[in-house]
């Protein structure tokens, strides 16, 4: 016998779009539009100098002032969108790939195969992120390709440690032995029901993890291992104004306040999926 | 005498609007013993709770009066109620787990009802708390009163609960659902204790046996009213109203056995057939061992076509581990199994795979057992081979009384019974010789256990299907096992046929356990 308990007045699943949920969807539809065709926003070239007007503070011909040369620092910012998110969604999905095949392999497999992978997650994880793929650019060359590959390597562990954790569940669960009853083969109870059980929630971890990946490369960009100057990088763009930041506080703030707005419009997007999501498996 | 509660038209809703109690009105004389019957929804929960101000934050609560020992509650604030609450009112909850801090030790917990309501000298109390575990028969009170409460058994739990509910001496007692989570033993033990007290009582169950060894007058609740009242002997043998007979009708005892539980007539079910000579599951000597302990230890049994074989025992006897042995999802340390002529322990996998569906099971909670990404129609298809897929679907959703409309509904908009209607029809499918039912309807209510228990008895006898059926309820097993196996601590310490065991035990744990359900 249960209390009745006070219930919503519906049980109504899907999500009622709040305020701030309709301004990230917003703002990602504006940088979604700067990373396929930037010139729809900003017309002009990101990396025309002009210099008759360099550092002028932020006015109608020049929505965020200029930078030291004398670019537009609106149009760098909407052409470097797409260095800094597409790097971010590269490492992101290269990292949900590979870490997620690592822990499905984990999950499934006997104890030693599995305590081997667990550590190299933990060894990998005990290294902060950022330190990791500094690392790795290190032992490589600074550019876009490797900053991929230095974000991927650093956030794989955490999507592995997680498509570990889901394998297990799903792999106890009522439903799989449920169907090991009616004598499926263990490879069609991973194709039916543990494969699309745990990779269910993963595209929603993805869109959260994604505004850190996007910090990290913007991050990594600014100690110079990036895309090198003079590419309109977020990150690079951070690092150049750095000098002129008591004269022209617009070349830095204004770059890093669009990062801003553009992470924090990714996770709350990335939660209000997660929320949904959980709801509907509740 | 004055009434120690008196409602008068007494209506609770939520919000939704959700109407849990729909005008009720009744009293409760000193030392007064009352049940509030009836099923999950009822509002027998809501009304007990509201008369310690508990409703819940959302609950709005209309009456016309509400009287609690002596307090005219319908102006009360929440410090009046708490007040009331320990001193006026005891309140004892299902799950003493959760009703007991857990991070406060069982004294402490007793304590502070002594001190909320300024009873006794500071340095009495702990001694008091000692005397009042004491009173409800906790050995060694004054070490217990020491630990905290997940270093207790259930039982002991319960009665530390009912410690803390009695401390401040109130002259009514409400115990919702107070032995629902305890082996029968363990629940003849606190209703022993509850009966001992003096004070009023009111006590909220589903369980007519409970209801009947407690109880001076019932109260029969059903969609938020009162249906029936009277004295406890009158109403559970010469029911007046009609809701009142079919529960009645619907709980499974020894008279039940070949009838139907879900009509109050109570009509014959089909007969069956049981061919003795045919054993379509056998085990020899099965024993399993997690770390040091015998799940299971040294068990044997077999079944034939068409029998039902009982499983009965307390938690942690091994019964679980017993039908997991049975579907091949543990595998045994020793002894064998052979399903029919095949070897169903101790070879490969690939070897059993193709004999699987010669055994299927029914778990209690069948949403566990759904992929939660799949439709009615895709889980009890899943089994079945491609050919004319739906077809069969449907002719199984029919067969356990659902229609084609649940094809595409998902298991969690569905009710507890239609779920296990589902759970049923997907075992059916690939046409077993072996049914697994591991407490298929303890999470139901009596009226849906009727039903699924009468669907059973009816699938049994024109399939043939043998079931291995475990449960806790005797009756349940008394109604449908024609041989019982009783479990303790991973061995069978009794076996034969139903009405042998179940009557008259010969061992001294099966005497106690039928004692304790004794009506």
């Amino acid at each position: 016998m249960t209390v009745v308990l006070p219930r919503p007045s519906t049980v109504d699943l899907r999500v009622r779009a709040t305020p701030g949920t309709v301004a990230a969807v917003l703002v990602l539809g504006l940088v979604a539009v700067a990373v396929v065709a930037p010139s729809l926003i900003a017309g002009d070239d990101p990396l025309a100098a002009d210099p008759l007007h360099t550092l002028d503070p932020p006015d109608t011909a020049h929505w965020f002032g200029t930078d030291q040369l004398g670019r537009d620092v609106f149009t760098r910012v909407v052409h470097g969108a797409r260095y800094s998110l597409s790097i971010g969604v590269a490492a992101t999905a290269l990292s949900v790939a590979v870490g997620g095949l690592l822990g499905l392999v984990a999950g499934l497999s006997p104890r030693p195969v599995d305590g081997l992978l667990s550590r190299a997650f933990d060894v990998l994880s005990a290294f902060p992120e950022v330190l990791l793929a500094l690392l790795f650019i290190a032992l490589t060359a600074p550019g876009a390709p490797s900053l991929v590959l230095a974000i991927a390597l650093s956030f794989a562990p955490r999507y592995g440690r997680i498509v570990r954790a889901q394998t297990m569940v799903v792999r106890r669960s009522g439903y799989v032995e449920q169907a090991r009853t009616f004598g499926l083969s263990g490879v069609r109870l991973a194709g039916r029901h543990i494969l699309p059980n745990v990779l269910g929630p993963l595209p929603v971890l993805a869109t959260i993890g994604l505004g850190s990946a996007v910090v990290n490369a913007a991050a990594l960009s600014f100690l110079g291992m990036g895309p090198q100057p003079p590419s309109p990088e977020w990150g690079a763009m951070l690092s150049e104004s750095r000098n002129y930041l008591r004269v022209a506080w617009w070349t830095a703030v204004l770059p890093g306040a669009t990062l801003t707005v553009t992470v924090v419009a990714l996770t709350a997007v990335g939660r209000r999926l997660q929320r949904r999501f959980e709801g509907r498996r509740a | 005498m004055k009434p120690l509660v008196s409602i008068v038209d007494l209506h609770v809703s939520f919000p939704g609007p959700v109407h849990a109690v729909r005008g009720i009105s009744f009293d409760i004389l000193p030392g007064e013993r009352v049940a509030l019957v009836g099923e999950s929804g009822s509002g027998k929960s809501v009304t007990a709770r509201t008369l310690v101000g508990l409703a819940g934050p959302t609950a709005s609560v209309r009456v016309q009066r509400l009287v609690v020992d002596g307090h005219d509650t319908r102006d009360f604030t929440e410090r009046h109620w708490r007040r009331l609450r320990g001193r006026g009112a005891g309140l004892v909850l299902q799950d003493a787990l959760v009703s007991l801090d857990p991070l406060r030790t069982v004294g402490r917990e007793i304590g502070e009802v002594l001190r909320t309501h300024d009873i006794g000298e500071r340095r009495a109390r702990p001694t008091r708390v000692t005397e009042l575990l004491d009173a409800v028969h906790v050995p060694e009170p004054a070490l217990r009163a020491k630990q905290y409460p997940h270093q207790l058994s259930g039982g002991l739990r319960q009665r530390a609960l009912i410690a803390s509910a009695i401390a401040a001496d109130p002259p009514l007692l409400i115990a919702d659902e107070p032995t629902t989570a305890l082996d029968v033993t363990v629940q003849a033990q606190i209703l022993r204790l509850l009966a001992e007290r003096d004070g009023a009582l009111l006590l909220v169950s589903h369980d007519l046996s409970v209801v009947s060894q407690l109880a001076d007058r019932v109260l029969v609740m059903h969609d938020g009213r009162i249906v029936e009242q009277g004295p406890t002997a009158r109403v559970l043998t010469a029911p007046e109203h009609r809701y009142t007979r079919t529960l009645l009708a619907a709980v499974p005892t020894a008279a039940s056995r070949g009838k139907r539980l879900s009509t109050v007539e109570r009509l014959p079910l089909p007969p069956r057939v049981v061919d003795t000579a045919d054993v379509v599951l056998r085990a020899d000597g099965v024993h399993k061992r997690f770390g040091t302990r015998h799940a299971v230890n040294d068990v044997s049994f077999t079944l034939a076509r068409g029998e039902t074989l009982g499983v009965v025992g307390e938690s942690g006897s091994g019964k679980t581990t017993l039908a997991r042995i049975a579907l091949a999802l543990t595998e045994p340390d020793g002894g064998t199994v052979r399903l029919g002529d095949v070897p169903w322990s101790g070879v490969r996998e690939r070897l059993r795979r193709p004999h699987r569906r010669r055994i299927q099971s029914v778990a209690q909670d069948p949403l566990s057992s759904f992929d939660p990404r799949y439709t009615v129609e895709k889980i009890v298809g899943e089994p079945l081979p491609d050919a004319d897929r739906r077809g069969r679907v449907v002719e199984l959703l029919e067969r356990v009384g659902l229609g084609v409309t649940f094809l595409r509904r998902r298991p969690r908009d569905l009710s507890g019974g239609q779920r296990q209607r589902v759970a049923i029809a997907r075992a059916l499918g690939p046409r077993p010789d072996v049914l697994v039912c591991d407490e298929p309807v303890s999470a139901l209510d009596v009226s849906i256990q009727a039903q699924i228990l009468d669907l059973l008895a009816e699938i049994q006898a024109a399939d043939g299907t043998a079931l291995l059926f475990i449960s806790h309820d005797l009756g349940v097993v008394h109604h449908l096992a024609d041989r019982v196996l009783v479990m303790k601590d991973g061995r069978v310490i009794e076996r034969g046929p139903a009405s042998r065991v179940l009557t008259s035990p010969t061992h001294e744990y099966t005497r106690e356990l039928v004692a304790a359900v004794a009506r």
